[in-house]
């Protein structure tokens, strides 16, 4: 049956058709089409028919299991050390490769190992470059969630005063997010670059003592340097949101804290924080999922390397999709990372919830 | 308990000057009420004492110490705001309790302070709610609250009574008076209401325009306004006023009439006038009655007739063709359309040598 809305109304839908019908074709669409990929084995171009494999796109990327590995023993039923005394160990190839007492290995791969006793624990993976990028990701979102709401919560402190020419100071804290995040990492990478400024300043500041290095080719800083850059890029934004919400907390509530005596701090912690509730939840929650969606500084800055020590989650997902054709494996990390958002999300939720 | 001083507060923001000389002074204990129209400056004088806003110019004394420059909590005041000015993620206990909480105070003594405020204010089964679930008048009852636990020299309210509805205005405003007894503490309260201001006060301040236009205890000031504005701005329904000529002027009265006003002698209360000058009388709508039978001094015809039992509101047109407003004491009925005569005693008559 009818209902009046959809026969009376007939204008009504055909202005909204177009948006529905953008939304649905590039959001809604895709998004149930990269659910029934990640079950198939479908690629970007092949010829072959595409074929329903189950969870087995999940099980190749998510596979992770301990191996435990105990020092190889001579004749005498000592264990065999090198020059430095450290026992060594067989190779994790010798498990994972055609070994038919270890089936579970099979097709493994080393992450990262550590020792208990003599015993070594390897932890070897199926994708051993989807966990890194898992773990980067994550280090790059505990590190920028906090960091970036807490720095836009200073500004939006400093530039929420009544001072003149304050529009100025908006409008240079914003300034970076209206840029292209291309150009930022375009503009970036010179900054890091070994000739770039970064090193000289640093050259200059430590009257030479600092020999300059290259922070993106570097492992140990390479994703440091693009959480410096990323937090900087996109603070300004979080400073408006934080602004407006700095700006809801009514004046009087403030006079009522002057009169009583408070402190700066004590201002800030007894009237600022708690009006900021909601707008906190909020920042939180933007950051966060931003966070997760870490894509185009990487894709201009490092490609995910060196080492695979910047590569991300999204970054995985079109260099599997598109780089290496393989669009089921790219659909299966959009959807990990779909759930894996979904599930920080609504933990942040509750944890903020109102009491 | 305190006493306050103003001499010549003066209070600019850039060229404009919001406050233009103010002289008060406000005794140990006194219940004080600023009045005036919107703009005149009345909020804007207590923010001052509160240290709210700075003070241009003058002096600001409390307790006989000069205050311009002391930080306002250092002041000894306690501002109660129309806006109730409650913090809406404390309970009522913490939000009373606040400026306790702000000094260290130990639990024992904000326990002992809150549940004395509460009871001073009734409202020990709330303190556990939060300002979500209060009503208006128990917002404003915490806030007061905040403020006895403060123990200020000085009281301020700025139209505490102002975001209530009718019936809670009334209620809260005889439990201000009530604490006002109970505390014995200096009140200064601003409104633009004058029932609360002739209710409440010891003495009323009426502004206008940032300068004071008559002090004093409120029956003074509706029995003798020193000028127009005041004598217009007190009592409901407001005075009328007629232009008039003056005639001649006697030792005690001066004579007048106009179109509609038969010669009359009216006491001058010492304020000059010359023969022949335009003046204004007022008239309060109360002291005006029917000349039963008689000639009568005002004559003017009734447009409208409001009756509302204890009093009828009577709406006059005069020869002149100004409009007056009578109120009767009892329910009379006056047809609309006829020619009515009015008697006063001059006694009761006001008498003013500007015009409006």
């Amino acid at each position: 049956m009818a209902s009046k809305l959809t026969t009376s109304n007939r204008a009504g839908w055909a202005f909204a058709l177009p948006g529905f019908g953008l939304l649905a074709m590039f959001i809604v669409v895709p998004f149930f089409f990269a659910f029934f990929l990640s079950l198939t084995n479908q690629r970007l171009i092949s010829p072959n028919p595409t074929e329903f494999v189950g969870l087995d796109n999940y099980r190749n990327l998510l596979g992770i299991r301990v191996l435990s590995i105990e020092p190889e023993v001579n004749a005498a039923g000592e264990i065999v050390r090198d020059e430095t005394g450290a026992p060594e160990y067989p190779r994790v190839r010798t498990f994972t490769r055609n070994n038919p007492d270890y089936p579970q290995y099979a097709g493994m791969r080393e992450w990262f190992r550590w020792h208990s006793g003599d015993t070594a624990k390897v932890v070897v993976a199926r994708d051993v470059v989807f966990w890194k990028s898992l773990r980067n990701t994550l280090m790059f979102v505990l590190v920028v969630a906090p960091v970036q709401g807490a720095l836009a919560l200073g500004l939006a402190l400093l530039i929420n005063q009544r001072l003149r020419a304050i529009n100025i100071y908006r409008a240079i804290y914003f300034m970076p997010v209206v840029v292209s995040i291309v150009v930022v990492s375009l503009l970036w990478r010179f900054l890091y670059a070994e000739e770039g400024l970064l090193n000289s300043i640093l050259h200059g500041l430590s009257f030479g003592m600092f020999e300059g290095r290259d922070w993106l080719g570097d492992p140990d800083t390479a994703l440091g340097a693009i959480k410096a850059m990323s937090i900087w890029q996109a603070v300004g934004f979080h400073m408006v949101i934080w602004l407006s919400g700095l700006q809801t907390i009514s004046p009087t509530l403030y006079e009522a804290s002057a009169i009583e005596g408070a402190s700066k701090w004590q201002t800030f912690r007894y009237v600022t924080w708690p009006g900021l509730r909601n707008t906190a939840v909020l920042v939180l929650i933007v950051i966060t999922m931003q966070a997760f969606a870490l894509f185009a500084q990487i894709d201009v800055m490092t490609n995910g390397g060196p080492l695979d020590s910047t590569t991300t989650v999204v970054f995985q997902a079109v260099e599997r999709g598109y780089g290496k054709q393989d669009i089921s494996g790219g659909a299966a990390i959009s959807v990990i990372l779909f759930l894996l958002v979904l599930t920080i999300s609504l933990i942040q939720r509750y944890l903020t919830r109102e009491k | 308990m305190a006493t306050v001083k103003l001499r010549d507060i003066r209070k600019s923001y850039g060229n404009v000057d919001v406050i233009k000389g103010v002289d008060i002074e406000i005794a140990d204990g006194e219940f004080v009420v600023f009045v005036g129209p919107s703009g005149c400056g009345k909020s804007t004088l207590l923010r001052m004492i509160a240290g709210l806003e700075d003070v241009t110019s003058g002096t600001l004394e409390i307790d006989g110490v000069r205050v311009n420059d002391l930080e306002p909590s250092k002041r000894g005041i306690a501002m109660v705001f129309q806006s109730y000015a409650i913090f809406p993620h404390m309970t009522v206990r913490e939000n009373v309790a606040f400026g306790l909480t702000i000094n260290k105070a130990s639990k024992a003594e904000k326990e002992e302070a809150v549940a004395k405020a509460a009871r001073i204010l009734q409202m020990e089964h709330l303190l556990d709610r939060r300002p979500s679930e209060l009503s208006g008048g128990q917002r404003q009852r915490v806030a007061i609250g905040r403020a006895i636990v403060r123990d200020p020299k000085v009281f301020l309210f700025d139209e505490p009574l102002s975001n209530l509805d009718a019936a809670l205005r009334m209620d809260m405003r005889m439990e201000i008076g009530k604490l006002h007894q109970d505390l014995g503490a200096s009140m200064i309260y601003v409104t633009h209401d004058q029932v609360e201001a002739m209710t409440l006060a010891d003495k009323i301040v009426v502004l206008k325009d940032g300068m004071v236009m008559q002090a004093g205890a409120p029956m003074d000031l509706y029995h003798e306004p020193a000028n127009i504005f005041v004598a217009g701005f007190l009592g409901a329904p407001s005075m009328n006023f007629l232009d008039v000529t003056v005639h001649a002027v006697n030792d005690e009265t001066v004579t007048i009439s106009n179109a509609s006003l038969d010669q009359i002698d009216v006491p001058h209360k010492g304020r000059t006038f010359t023969a022949g000058q335009t003046a204004t009388l007022g008239l309060r709508p109360q002291y005006l009655h029917p000349a039963m039978g008689g000639a009568g001094k005002l004559h003017g015809t009734v447009i409208l007739s409001e009756r509302l039992g204890s009093e009828t509101v009577i709406d006059l047109a005069l020869a002149d063709g100004s409009k007056i407003i009578a109120a009767l004491a009892e329910d009379s009925i006056l047809t609309p359309g006829a020619a009515t005569n009015f008697d006063f005693d001059p006694n009761q008559a006001h008498i003013f040598p500007e015009t409006r």
